[in-house]
This record gives structure tokens, sequence and C-alpha cells, in this order.
């Protein structure tokens, strides 16, 4: 009895340990869904719409992954996250991959075991305030009541940014989005501080967005991307290929709605030729079939065409690009060469 | 003449172990015993390959880091530069804070509406029904959320204080604003100061005792201390003589002067809240996210305390009650020195257990937004540093060590009241 519980408890050990070692893109694969952290709900980057369905910046990355490695852009388990709970999950095997707002730091790289595989949104901290107050810099805020969402790093530029500037203030901790609205909205704190582009689409959720300005201090780099665990660059290299499959099409001129008759035929441009799968063996490389960047195109688009429709002018949000543009006209974004 | 046979010899074999009475039941918790510590050296393992495997090691160096992170309610000093276990330190104290306050206001209300639901007046009786079922059926959760929310959507800004004819004014003779932000209230301020004493130098645990609070607590009991030998000696002269001195005026006497006396030297004034900025500055500010988790907490709990103390009053015999009538005693004092005093022998044990459940409700605290451990600790320090493992592990560590004073310093309690037999 004594023998056979012991074998039990090494056999169960043996097949837990057997599928921690597992590739997560075998066990993708075989799951037929993809486990994606995203946010409880930030409008334009990750939220759900009127009919339950997830949309946004962020969830494009995880319908692009998806399209590529399961070939159906729809077979996502979107998993919201908190600020506190996101890496806990992540790092737990809950999800496979985060597209969270997640600013790329050194000590989630090297400390927490992350892998961020880019930036699909280049950030930066900022404020907040209702127009009746009359602030217009954030260096007037001595004493203010800032609400923050805690557990991420803008709590820690916040407090680096009063106490360089010599200014007091009266920090709210808050776990989610919609509670800092509640007790933003209802004069409970002065400021609400986050990435100036969660600002955006938090007034744009206002009744009375004209009531409130964002102050044109930035006072951090948040450069966000998706991330996934350290110790599996097979996995990695998919979900950055998945990324930079878009900004390589916007950059190259292929559309959702062309992708369709390029795919078909090959081209005289040898890059688009690699990337639709005409050329080379760029999705054997990565584990994926040939049309692995086609699907991810006619899915969700390219970069452009996603921004666009979820923060742009096609939005209620109205973000400009700025920094990230492409590269080639002025802004940030680039792909390293498809090759 | 008697024969004298030896016993038959013991011999042992294995299969005793199972087929005999004397050994089976060792045999069993044996093996079950065994089987728990195969259990838990896996799940050890298990986590420890898993971490491995993660290329992280359990280390506590990270406690000495900067914490970076503001706290917004400190009982000591403490700031950004800070290092994680002073932060840590800093809510645990606001984790004790909240479960004093809490645990003293549940009891109070608690004996107050166990005692009032089994008053023979109708409507109090259901009133107090009706508060204790409401209570005790819904979520702890969903009554710290909905106070908090009735204080931020009810109360006024700080900003509606402002301008010539403000929609909100200060209330209690302009000392007391009360705010969505929490109420600031008049702060005692001692112009004479002695100042502070530092405890633990610069360390992480380092802490500051105002020789202020200390001066008056002595004098007030050195006070109570003469006011008690002066009962003694009254009650003296009553036992010799058969007549009780008038000593009240003594007894007040002895502990009010030098409390008043010691509080003039010190220089003792009221300091008031103000409008100024964005917030009210001066005064003692008690956030709302404070409020609303003591005033849960305390009248969630409540409403178990009111059952218990409803229960122990019914577990006294009404003979007790009915022998104190007929020594010509009124009902409040058949209640307070007849049936409390025998109530509360059922009263305490599961009294304990409804303390540790408040101590332990309070880290729901990071609902509000309140900086208690589990949000300090075990919520921006287990986020920064990616410790999870040592975080839970010591957040653990700390409510149990916690809950086990509160059951150390209860138990005693209960010893010292409990039913001395013979």
């Amino acid at each position: 009895m004594n023998k056979s519980v012991f074998l039990g408890a090494m056999a169960f050990a043996g097949l837990a340990a057997g599928v921690a070692s597992a590739g997560t893109l075998d066990d993708v694969k075989s799951r037929g869904t993809l486990n994606c952290g995203v946010t409880t709900g930030v409008v334009g980057f990750s939220a759900p719409n009127a009919e339950g369905v997830w949309e946004g910046f962020d969830v494009d990355v995880c319908r692009a992954v998806a399209a590529a490695v399961l070939g159906d852009s729809t077979a996502v388990e979107f998993v919201p996250t908190t600020p506190k709970t996101r890496f806990t999950a992540l790092s737990a095997g809950e999800i496979d991959m985060l597209s969270r707002v997640t600013t790329w730091t050194l000590s989630r790289d090297a400390d927490l075991k992350f892998t961020f595989v880019g930036v699909n949104y280049y950030d930066g901290q900022g404020f907040m305030v209702p127009k009746e107050l009359g602030v217009s810099s954030a260096k007037e805020l001595d004493g203010a009541t800032v609400c923050i969402q805690t557990g991420t790093t803008t709590e820690l530029n916040l407090a680096d940014f009063f106490r360089t500037n010599n200014i007091s203030y009266e920090p709210v901790p808050i776990e989610t989005v919609a509670e800092a609205q509640q007790q933003y909205l209802a004069g409970a704190c002065d400021v609400f501080t986050t990435d100036a582009s969660q600002l955006a689409s938090t007034r744009a959720t206002f009744e009375t967005p004209a009531d409130h300005v964002i102050l044109s201090d930035i006072i951090s780099k948040e450069p966000l991307g998706p991330t996934v665990r350290h110790g599996d660059d097979e996995w990695a290299d998919v979900v950055r290929w998945s990324y930079n499959t878009m900004v390589a099409a916007e950059e190259l001129g292929i559309t959702s709605a062309n992708v369709g008759t390029m795919s078909a035929s090959a081209t005289d441009n040898p890059e688009i030729n690699r990337l639709l799968g005409h050329e080379g063996n760029m999705g054997e490389m990565l584990g994926l079939d040939p049309q692995w960047a086609a699907r991810i195109l006619s899915a969700v688009g390219n970069y452009g065409e996603s921004f666009e429709r979820n923060l742009g002018g096609q939005s209620a949000i109205g973000l400009a690009r700025g920094l990230n543009a492409l590269w080639t006209e002025g802004g940030l974004q680039y792909s390293p060469p498809v090759r | 003449m008697s024969t004298l046979t030896d016993p038959p010899k013991e011999s042992f074999r294995l299969s005793m172990l199972i087929y005999d009475t004397r050994y089976r039941s060792a045999t069993i918790q044996a093996v079950a015993l065994i089987a728990l510590m195969l259990g838990a050296a896996w799940l050890i393992n298990n986590t420890l390959a898993n971490l491995n495997t993660l290329g992280k090691t359990i280390s506590l160096s990270y406690f000495t880091e900067t914490a970076s992170y503001d706290i917004n309610q400190r009982l000591l000093d403490y700031d950004s530069q800070d290092t994680h276990l002073r932060a840590a330190f800093i809510g645990l104290l606001n984790t004790l804070l909240v479960a004093v306050m809490g645990c003293i206001t549940a009891t109070v209300v608690g004996v107050l509406v166990g005692v009032l639901r089994l008053s023979k007046n109708w409507i109090v009786a259901k009133v107090m029904t009706v508060y204790v079922e409401m209570f005790r059926n819904v979520p702890v959760l969903l009554w710290i959320v909905l106070a908090m929310a009735v204080l931020i959507e009810s109360l006024p800004s700080p900003r509606a204080f402002r301008g010539e004819n403000p929609e909100a004014t200060m209330s209690l003779f302009d000392s007391v604003a009360i705010t969505n932000r929490g109420i600031y209230i008049p702060e005692a301020l001692f112009s004479n100061s002695l100042g502070n004493l530092s405890l633990f130098g610069e360390s992480s645990m380092r802490f500051d005792v105002s020789l202020d609070l200390i001066a008056i607590l002595v004098v007030l009991i050195a006070g109570f201390f003469v006011s008690s030998k002066i009962r003694q000696r009254a009650d003296r002269i009553q036992e010799e003589t058969g007549d009780r001195p008038v000593v009240w005026w003594q007894r007040l006497a002895v502990v009010l002067v030098p409390f008043v006396i010691v509080l003039a030297v010190l220089g003792f004034h009221l300091g008031y809240p103000e409008l100024k900025g964005f917030n009210f500055k001066g005064g003692t500010h008690m956030r709302n996210s404070l409020i609303a988790l003591w005033l849960a907490l305390s009248l969630y709990t409540a409403a178990f305390i009111a059952e218990i103390v409803r229960a122990g009053i019914l577990a006294v015999s009404h003979g007790q009650t009915e022998a104190a009538g007929a020594l010509g005693m009124r009902s409040s004092r058949i209640m307070s020195l007849v049936v409390l005093p025998q109530a509360l022998r059922v009263i305490i044990p599961p009294m304990i257990s409804n303390y540790l459940n408040l101590t332990k409700n309070s880290s729901l605290a990071i609902a509000v937004g309140y900086m208690d451990i589990t949000g300090t600790l075990g919520g921006i320090t287990m986020n920064q540093t990616g410790r999870e493992l040592e975080c839970v592990v010591l957040l653990m560590a700390a409510y149990l060590v916690i809950s086990l004073s509160i059951s150390l310093a209860m138990n005693w309690y209960n010893n010292r009241v409990k039913l001395v037999e013979r």
C-alpha cells in the first residue's frame, strides 16, 4: 500500500512535469483556443462591445496570433486581468500571452522573467483634471488627490515625479479603471493619472468629455507591448512575428481588402511574396503553415487599419498616430525584415 | 497445587499489523501520515521545480530594496524612498488599526442590538431583527463597497466648500469638515511639546513614540490608581462603621486636576482643518476608505455578535432574573449585574472567532483602496518585485500571528471569567 502511494505520487509528478515542459505553441494547437490576458475593460484597447464580443487594439494582437496559429481569429479565450493579477496569471500559465497595455521595463524583463515581443503602442503617463480647476501644468498639482491604478508603473512614476518636483500629493489607490472613473467623476479625487492613451479612452466614455482636460505634461515613457513567459522562445517568435506582420503589412501596403487578391497569386514584390507564403518557407520556420500571415491580415488588417478602427479617427477616442506612425512617416513603428 | 503455565510465546508476524486489532489503528495512522507527508513533499518539490524552470530563486533580499511607491494613510513616517519592509510594516499597522477599531465598535453595537432584540417593545425588537438578518445575510464585501459608494456619491467634494456662497459648510462650529474624501477632525497639538522618543534608530522598523502622549497616559494612570485607593478606603470605612463617606468629588479631582495641569503645561490646543488649495489641510484626516471599511466590518460583525449575545442571555435561567427581581433590583441592574456576567461565559468563546473573522475580513480593504498589509505587502510590493511566493507566505504568517495573538488574549480572558468549579 505504502509502495503504491509512492508510485502513484511519482507518476502524478511525472505527468505534471510532462505537461509543463511541452511548448506553448503545441499546447495552444492541441487545445484549439488561445488564452489571452486582456484588461477588465479599457475602451479602444480591450473591452467587450454591446454584443459582448471583445474588441480593441490589444485584442487585435490576440486575434492575429489565433489566426496565425489556429486559423481562426475567434478561437480566443479572453481572460480579463487587473494590473495586479496579470503577471501571476501569465507566469502561472493561466494565459498563453498577455496583451494588456503593459509597459516594457528592465525589471519586468529580467526579474519577473517575461519576454516583451515588441511595442505595439508608444505611450507616456499623463494627467486628466476637470476643466473648472483651471490647472494647466502638472507642477501646479501640489496637494492634489490623485486617483491611480495600483500595481502599475504609473504608481512608481507618480511617486518619482512628485518627489523630484518637491510637491506633495495624496494617492488614492484603485483596482480598476471603472472605480477610478467613479471616484474621479464624484470629485473624490482631483486628478486621474494613467497612460495618456487610456486617459483619452476613459474620457471618451464620459457624458461630457469637454469638461475634462488632459494636461500636456507627459512624465514617463510607457512602451506598451504584448508579453509572454521567459523560456519558450519558439512561442515568443510566433507572437512577435504575428505582431510584426501587421506592421510590415502596413509598410508594404497590404490591407484586409487586398490581401485576398495578393495571396491568391504571387506579386512582383519579393517581400510581399515571402510574407504571404509564395516564396521561401517563413511559416514553416515558425512552426506554422505558409498561409499564416494572410490569415492575420484578412482577420484584423494591418497595423494602421487596427489603429484607425480602435483608437484613431474611426473610433470615439480619436487619437492621432503621433509616435505610433510608421518609421517612414516620422514615427517609431518599424518591423524587422521578413527574410 | 496449582500449575503455573507460561503464557504462549508472542510471535510477531508482519500480517499482524493489519489483522491484529492491537496494531491495526497504529498501522493505519502511520500509513496516513506517510501519505500526508508524501503529498506535502510532492507539492513543495513541484513548487521548487517550477520556480527553477522559471529561473526564480526564493530570496527575501527584495525586502531591503526601495519600495518607490507612496502610501496615503501612514501611522508612522514613510516615503517612497523607504524599503519594502517598511511599507509592509506601515500596512500591518493599518490592518491593526482597522481591526482594533472594528472589534471595539462591533462589540458595542453587537451587545446593544443583542439586548434590544430581546426587548418587549415590539418595534425595537423587530427593527433589530431586520438589522441582524440584513447584515448577516449579505456578503461583507458588498457592504464595504456600498459604504464607500455612499460616502463618495452623497458627501460634498472639497470643491463645494469654496467660494462666497459655498454649497457645503463645515459642521460643529467650523471644526469638522465632512467631505467625500473623508472626514477632517481637529487634531491635538502641543506648543511646548516634549518631542518624540525614537525607537529602533533608522531601521525599517523605526517607531516614534510621542513623549506628550506618554506623559498624559502616566498622569491618567496614576490618577486612576489613586482614585481606586480612595474607593478602597471608602469601602473599608463602610465595612467598619456602616456609613459610606462621600468621595466621588475626591475621586474625580485626583484624575481630572493633574490631567488638566499636564495639558496646560504642554500647551495643548486644537488644530482645525482649513481649505487650502485642492484639499483641507491641518486636522486629522480620516479617509473615507478607512471609514467605509470600519463601518462595514463593524456593522457586519455586530450582527453576528448580537446573535451570540442574545443566545448568551437566553442561556441564563429565567429563575435568576426572577430571583434578582425578588430582591428588589431594577431591570437595568438585573441585566448588568446578574444576567450579563453569567451570559459572558457563554458569549466569549464564539466571540473570539468573530474577532478573528473581522480581522481576516479586513483584507478586503483593497476593494476601497485602503492600504492594509494585503494592499502593501500582498499587493504593490508583490506586483513590483514579482516575489509572489515569498510575499504570500509572509502575508499568511502575518495574519497567523495576529490571529493567534487575539486568540491567546481572549482565551486568557475566558479563563478568568469562566465558572470556577470544584
